[in-house]
């Protein structure tokens, strides 16, 4: 069923296919605030881009609102800036129709995980091979100040003066929960991580999912401080590495058992454990990728970075083509007459 | 054995039974079988909002009404001529609306005692008085096919199922209409189960031949045929036709179709339908809620294709924020909204046109947009189409209105060839030279569609107000300012690339009849009828209600009086008074059901008794 859209694509591109991260930056200026973790998360974007080997007019960036909402004016490719909460409907109906394109989603905690949360959530269960970047800041920022659904507990906010009442949900679990196929997470002070696992959830087909801890100066400055600065990120973080045990520390002296379903941080240079006894990492293991998410909130594990899980199964836009093509298979191409006729019709001379 | 033969003009049948009675089968066999006959036919279902009502109750009743005749059959029947009750709760549901005199065959089977309890008679009305002023047929009609396939030695289950298709041949021989359309379908139906086909075609004809035979059967009616452009044609709802129209409008324009949709009562079917079509290339969306199915077909639309969502009214609620992003980002997107009787969840199944104002003016800002409506099941064809149409040409969403009443209603749809129907031309931008996100067709002030995929054309659009031609994000207040009035300004100019209002009658005078959407059918059977006994009065019907057509002004001038019978509070009479500064007669009926074509007639004639100065 060849229709205008699939001549206008077989236009031939022109001119050499090699871009540098230039060729992503739009002529407009970038008006985050001085400092806003955004910019060290759109630099490695324009940086990736031109190394997927796609065509840059088949790039297309969504996103909904909030600070986040912004970056498809910041990139020189297709762009949609759609409503609160509703980026990943707005993606979902764009890469059903349209599976040549190369889908990003930018979001935020807000935007993603209140407003938004059921489209999350069933995007994640389709598996629609979308890019999913959720800057995560943990407070509503461009409605200046009020806690978010990833606020911690006591947190003052704005609209918490008090503290926060709410448990925070941990986003890597829930897109665990909801059958995401790729979810990671890293953040703004680790460029060269961040690029890459950028360019694996590029490369991954399906959901990707990939939460980026992103400071806002302005409303919630240094709330990962202890995660990202150089003193004290190798004590309270734990960088996850397919087929290599779960060894942290400035000295690279601590590590992670499994104690029945439960992780549990043990030293390894003081004889009782080796590094033979530490979980090793598995990208596969949709079970382990679960255990080692939900250490998140726990005070006595570090933080998880890295690929929690990638597994692959068929992505929904891709199976919404299989079905077509198998229908047709099965019954030939559907003839506009015979629809019209249906199964009972008569003739009036 | 004697039997007279009585012409009729036209004639309303109703099948009543049990949930499980095959009810709706038998009425749409009829509907169809008078169709092939050559009748103009109306019909609706009319069955519980309950899956399963428990059996032999009066909130369990099914029912099928069939409305026939030579012409001018444009509602399902104010008042049935001829009832089918399969039991005592299908008779006592039915009886209010049937005409003295009207005709009741009844199965005897479905009023024992466990019947006559369920449906609250204190007596059986077959013993009474009750239905004295009625022709009653009471046959025991499951002793009359167990008889008839005595030696089939079939499940006495089986045995009782068919009793919908006894009573159907008795209508047949009544009505005089064919039986082989019926027993083609019977064969196809059941062609993998032989006893039941066998069994089923026996009954048919059983129940003809019973009627045939028995005395007390004495007369037979005929109707003649319908004067129909000459055609092929079948049956169809006003769902089916929307889908139908979809597809369609894809293919006319030669652009993917994408629908997004979340199920909800009474649109689903629509859904159901295009879920379907998957041979034809067609991609559905059944989405996590209406807000997803809204900008999922945003999203398509954003991507090339002509992009749909359908819902009801607490659904439309729910996209209207939705509504505002395709309006400011100007991208084609139907929007089909079933009607249905509000606020909240208020009656689902049951029809209302009480969503006009939502349609018009229910968003945040300035966001006008394209609304129609269609007044009939096949018309809903043929106004999916214009509604593809407007969205693709003017790069905007439109919103298409139809109801729970002639989306389910039947009526018989002369099949167009896809020659005689209009073009489609979309316009996709390819020319980077030229492109601008935002610089509009002179002619039409719509902006070009530029989907991603084409070298040099990349743009970013989006909910935020863009700089005119250029398509940067823009916080300028003149240019605001000339945005709302290019957007207001591409709205208005639709007017011209609609059909002028067609007046029935004078085209001045004291009183005109103005009608939307599903109460044409009412509104016309009314005008037809007074024209015919002598009145002077006129009728024009609206079905683009956003913009108005263009001479409908001119043509409002022209009387003292206008009348608008709705199925709301007047929200029409609303519209027109505030739009022509004129008074306006309003008939408002919710009550969950459409209007009887003699409801607006007694209104009628009131007002042609009281002129006013």
């Amino acid at each position: 069923m060849k229709t205008i859209v699939d001549e206008i694509l077989k236009i031939p591109h022109v001119g050499e296919v090699k871009y540098t991260a230039k060729d992503f930056k739009p002529d407009v200026d970038v008006r985050w605030c001085a400092g806003c973790g955004g910019y060290a998360v759109l630099s490695p974007i324009q940086r990736i881009m031109p190394e997927l080997g796609i065509l840059k007019e088949k790039f297309v960036n969504v996103s909904g609102i909030g600070c986040s909402g912004r970056l498809p004016y910041y990139m020189d490719t297709y762009g949609f800036h759609s409503i609160h909460g509703r980026a990943l409907a707005v993606a979902t109906g764009l890469k059903i129709a349209r599976p040549d394109l190369s889908v990003w989603v930018t979001t935020g905690d807000g935007d993603n995980m209140s407003i938004g949360g059921n489209h999350f959530i069933h995007t994640c269960r389709r598996n629609v091979d979308l890019n999913i970047m959720m800057y995560n800041n943990e407070v509503y920022s461009l409605t200046k100040g009020q806690y978010s659904p990833t606020s911690h507990k006591g947190q003052i906010t704005k609209s918490s003066p008090l503290g926060v009442l709410e448990d925070p949900f941990n986003p890597s679990s829930l897109a665990l929960g909801a059958g995401a196929t790729f979810v990671a997470r890293g953040h703004d002070k680790d460029r060269k991580s961040l690029q890459m696992l950028l360019k694996r959830s590029a490369q991954h087909k399906g959901v990707s999912f990939l939460e980026i801890y992103t400071n806002c100066r302005i409303f919630n400055d240094g709330a990962f401080d202890e995660f990202t600065n150089k003193e004290t990120a190798a004590d309270n973080t734990l960088w996850l590495e397919d087929g290599e045990p779960l060894v942290f520390g400035k000295n690279r002296d601590k590590g992670i058992i499994l104690d029945g379903y439960n992780p549990k941080v043990v030293g390894i240079d003081n004889g009782d454990y080796s590094i033979d006894d530490l979980i090793v990492h598995n990208e596969k293991d949709s079970t382990l990728a679960l255990i080692l998410s939900n250490m998140t909130y726990n005070e006595e594990m570090p933080r998880p970075m890295g690929i929690f899980q990638s597994i692959e199964k068929p992505s929904y836009d891709a199976r919404v083509e299989y079905q077509i093509a198998d229908e047709i298979k099965k019954k030939g191409e559907g003839n506009l007459e015979s629809l019209l006729l249906g199964e009972s019709f008569w003739e009036i001379n | 054995m004697g039997k007279t033969v009585e012409h009729l003009e036209d004639v309303t049948i109703r099948f009543a039974g049990d949930s499980g009675d095959g009810m709706q089968l038998i009425g749409t066999q009829f509907s169809d079988t008078s169709g092939i006959a050559g009748n103009e036919v109306n019909t609706f279902p009319d069955y519980p909002s309950e899956i399963r009502a428990p059996e032999g109750t009066l909130y369990g009743v099914s029912a099928f009404q069939v409305h026939f005749g030579t012409k001018n059959i444009k509602t399902t029947g104010d008042f049935i001529d001829v009832l089918v009750a399969m039991n005592a709760s299908s008779l006592k549901v039915s009886l209010p609306n049937l005409h003295k005199n009207g005709i009741i065959i009844l199965n005897k089977d479905g009023f024992d005692d466990k019947n006559l309890k369920l449906s609250g008679y204190d007596e059986n009305p077959l013993e009474n008085n009750l239905l004295e002023n009625y022709q009653v047929y009471a046959i025991d009609m499951f002793k009359e096919i167990k008889q008839e396939l005595l030696e089939l030695d079939l499940h006495p289950k089986l045995v009782r199922r068919t009793k919908n298709i006894f009573a159907l041949g008795i209508t047949y021989w009544m009505f005089n209409r064919p039986i082989e359309p019926t027993v083609a379908w019977i064969n196809k139906k059941f062609k993998n189960k032989e006893d039941v086909k066998t069994a089923n075609i026996r009954v048919l004809h059983a129940g003809w031949n019973f009627a045939e035979n028995s005395p007390e059967f004495k007369k037979q009616y005929s109707i003649d045929k319908s004067d129909l452009p000459a055609g092929k044609y079948r049956n169809v709802t006003g769902n089916q036709a929307v889908a139908l129209g979809l597809v369609v409008a894809s293919r006319k324009a030669n652009i993917p179709l994408f629908l997004g949709s979340y199920p909800i009562t009474p649109a689903t079917e629509i859904l159901q339908y295009i879920s379907g079509y998957k041979n034809y290339g067609v991609k559905h969306l059944q989405a996590e809620d209406e807000i997803a199915g809204v900008t999922s077909a945003i999203g398509a639309a954003f991507g090339g294709s002509l992009a749909a969502t359908t819902t009801s009214g607490p659904g439309l609620s729910l996209k209207t924020e939705a509504l505002g992003l395709a309006i400011i980002t100007e991208l084609p997107l139907v929007i089909i909204n079933v009607q249905r009787a509000g606020p909240s969840t208020g009656l689902p199944t049951k029809p209302e046109q009480s969503d006009l104002l939502q349609a018009m003016y229910g968003r945040h800002g300035e966001a006008p947009l394209p609304v129609l409506a269609a007044a009939s099941a096949s018309d809903c064809f043929n106004m999916t189409l214009e509604a593809s149409r407007i969205a693709l040409k003017y790069m905007t969403p439109v919103i298409l209105l139809t109801d729970g009443y002639i989306g389910q209603a039947t009526e018989p749809w002369r099949i167009p060839s896809l020659d005689e129907l209009p073009d489609i031309n979309p316009q996709y931008a390819t020319d980077p030279e030229t492109f601008a996100p935002y610089k509009r067709d002179p002619e039409t002030l719509s902006r070009p569609w530029a989907i991603p995929g084409v070298q040099g054309l990349e743009h970013r659009i989006g909910g935020l107000e863009k700089q005119d031609v250029t398509g940067t994000v823009s916080h300028e207040p003149m240019n605001h300012q000339r945005m709302v009035e290019l957007r207001k300004g591409k709205i208005e100019g639709i007017a011209k690339d609609i059909p002028k209002a067609e007046i029935y009658g004078e085209s001045k005078g004291d009183l005109l009849i103005l009608s939307w959407g599903s109460t044409f059918g009412a509104a016309k059977t009314a005008y037809d009828k007074l024209t015919k006994d002598g009145h002077t009065l006129s009728f024009v019907h609206l079905k683009y209600l956003n913009p108005f057509p263009e001479n409908l002004g001119e043509i409002l001038n022209n009387f003292k009086r206008i009348f608008i019978p709705e199925l709301n509070m007047g929200q029409l009479k609303m519209i027109i008074q505030s739009t022509y500064l004129i008074p306006v007669i309003g008939m408002n009926k919710v009550q969950g059901k459409p209007f009887k074509a003699v409801e607006i007639e007694e209104k009628l004639v009131e007002l042609l008794n009281h002129k006013e100065g």
